[in-house]
């Protein structure tokens, strides 16, 4: 039922969204096209089209992002249980955290994490 | 009397075989409940920004339209409502309108799933945590795919930006829920509530709460943009970021989003390390609690969740926005390290039972009612 719900309210969200856009589009004055359909540039003229190769300098943290998350996944189960399992699963979480700060320290010296 | 938290999920599953009819009023009324929620809450929240902003900067703020400027916000929402709805020519025209929708939906299936008050939360997952943590993600695909179908380079840049910090900064944020999680020993919201029963975990875990709250208040502030963190947005270099080619009401739902996943925020804050709806309460001491209990617990949630909005409100306007060089240093270099050697320590004190109060297990059966609490289901 809980995720039953959680549909129900999916489907609320787009309904609200795109109900309100339609309510909008009836009242609203439209007239596209003109000089007010050129994406804005601060009043430049764009040069080129917009979707272009670029250097995503982000990427280095976004493979970063992921090792460190899919950890966060892990311990999520283990923070649950962890009166339970104790010293020894502290243990063993430990040896896990500690083997992916080593990735962490490696891409610190190699300087992955120098903003250029 | 039972203080065991229902959730109108539950109720409507208790009802759905004998009484179905009681189960359609139940969903009704939380649709309902979720929308004039949702509605009244963004407004009200728009207006004490711009009055604190305003009182912050010795200006009086909106003043014209009904008493004391309380109308603005509705008359903004009338004036989005009736404003053209420009697409910038060779936009993606489905991602366009997607987006707004992925931003307002991941905001509203997080304000779901939160525990406003023992009877007052719509679903209540065993997974809530991870539940939250999960649909929030809705937010960055919105801005990416707003930024990046509005064919403007402004847009682009700042959709980039935003992604990046915000899956920088969710790293610290999942290891300050984590603490939360490790003292708590579930996963449920209502179940984190609960196990605050003793007294909130920011004074409970022997300093290990106060970073955690630290780090989840900045990780916060960060995931959803708000300055010092809204380079995604740096108006004096990208105009307007990734809703530069946003008007009307499409920007209304980006808008309006922003501004309630701040109270999001207020409230995983609020039940995470300051008790959720549990007043504050110190051991066994019975007299005090009981003296605590006269506040309703929806009092309790609001006034803490409103004590942090405030605080995040207050962070805009106090501080300079970052650079994005130290965006990342902050995040990779000084949160994240401090994120992990605080998670240890707080695994550790939670195996040696070292925090006020220790509990064997999580709470799992219905706690012994305090006195004072309303013995009927009625919200709050």
């Amino acid at each position: 039922m809980d995720y039953l719900y959680v549909l129900v309210f999916v489907g609320f969200a787009a309904a609200m969204t795109l109900g309100g856009l339609g309510i909008s589009r009836l009242l609203a004055p439209h007239a596209p096209g003109g000089l007010k359909s050129e994406p804005y540039e601060c009043g430049e003229q764009p040069v080129g089209p917009s979707w272009l190769q670029f250097n995503v300098g982000y990427y280095i943290f976004g493979l970063l992002f992921l090792v460190f998350d899919v950890e966060a996944a892990f311990l999520l189960p283990w923070a649950v249980v962890v009166r339970e399992v104790g010293v020894a699963g502290l243990v063993e979480v430990a040896i896990f955290g500690a083997v992916l700060l080593v990735g962490l320290l490696y891409a610190w010296k190699k300087g992955a994490l120098q903003w250029v | 009397m039972s203080l065991e938290p229902q959730s109108l999920a539950s109720r409507t599953a208790a009802a759905v075989d004998a009484e179905p009819w009681m189960a359609i009023a139940f969903l009704a009324a939380s649709v309902v409940g979720v929308a004039a929620f949702v509605t009244v809450l963004g407004l009200v929240l728009i207006y004490a920004e711009r009055k604190i902003a305003a009182h912050f900067q010795c200006r009086v703020g909106p003043y014209r339209v009904g008493p004391h400027g309380t109308l603005q916000a509705v008359a903004d929402a009338i004036k989005l409502l009736l404003k053209e709805d420009v697409v910038p020519a060779g936009a993606d025209r489905l991602l366009h309108i997607l987006a707004p929708v992925l931003s307002f939906a991941g905001m509203v299936l997080c304000i779901v799933a939160l525990p406003l008050g023992p009877h007052a939360q719509v679903v209540d997952l065993d997974i809530g945590v991870l539940y939250v943590a999960a649909v929030a993600g809705l937010g960055v695909i919105g801005i990416l795919l707003g930024g990046w179908s509005s064919h403007n380079k402004w847009s682009l840049l700042g959709a980039m930006r935003a992604g990046a910090q915000i899956i920088s900064y969710e790293l610290s944020a999942m290891l300050a829920l984590l603490v939360a999680v490790l003292f708590s020993g579930t996963l449920q919201l209502s179940g984190i509530v609960l196990a605050q029963q003793e007294g909130w975990w920011i004074w409970r875990a022997h300093g290990a709460g106060v970073v955690a709250f630290a780090l989840f208040v900045v990780a916060g502030t960060a995931e959803i943009n708000r300055t010092p963190f809204d380079l995604a947005e740096g108006e004096s270099e990208l105009t307007a970021g990734f809703h530069t080619e946003y008007s009307g009401l499409r920007f209304a739902f980006f808008f309006l989003a922003e501004f309630l996943n701040l109270f999001v925020v207020a409230a995983m804050v609020t039940t995470l390390f300051l008790g959720g709806w549990m007043p504050l309460h110190i051991g066994q001491w019975a007299a005090w609690n009981a003296a605590m209990d006269l506040l309703p617990p929806g009092l309790w949630f609001a006034g803490k969740a409103a004590a942090v909005v405030f605080l995040l409100m207050w962070f805009r306007w106090t501080f300079p926005r970052l650079r994005v060089d130290q965006l990342m240093r902050l995040e990779w270099k000084v949160l994240l390290p401090i994120g992990f050697a605080n998670l240890f320590f707080a695994a550790g004190l939670v195996v040696s039972g070292w925090y006020f109060f220790p509990t064997d297990a999580a709470p799992t059966a219905p706690l012994p009612a305090p006195a004072g609490w309303p013995s009927d289901g009625a919200a709050p």
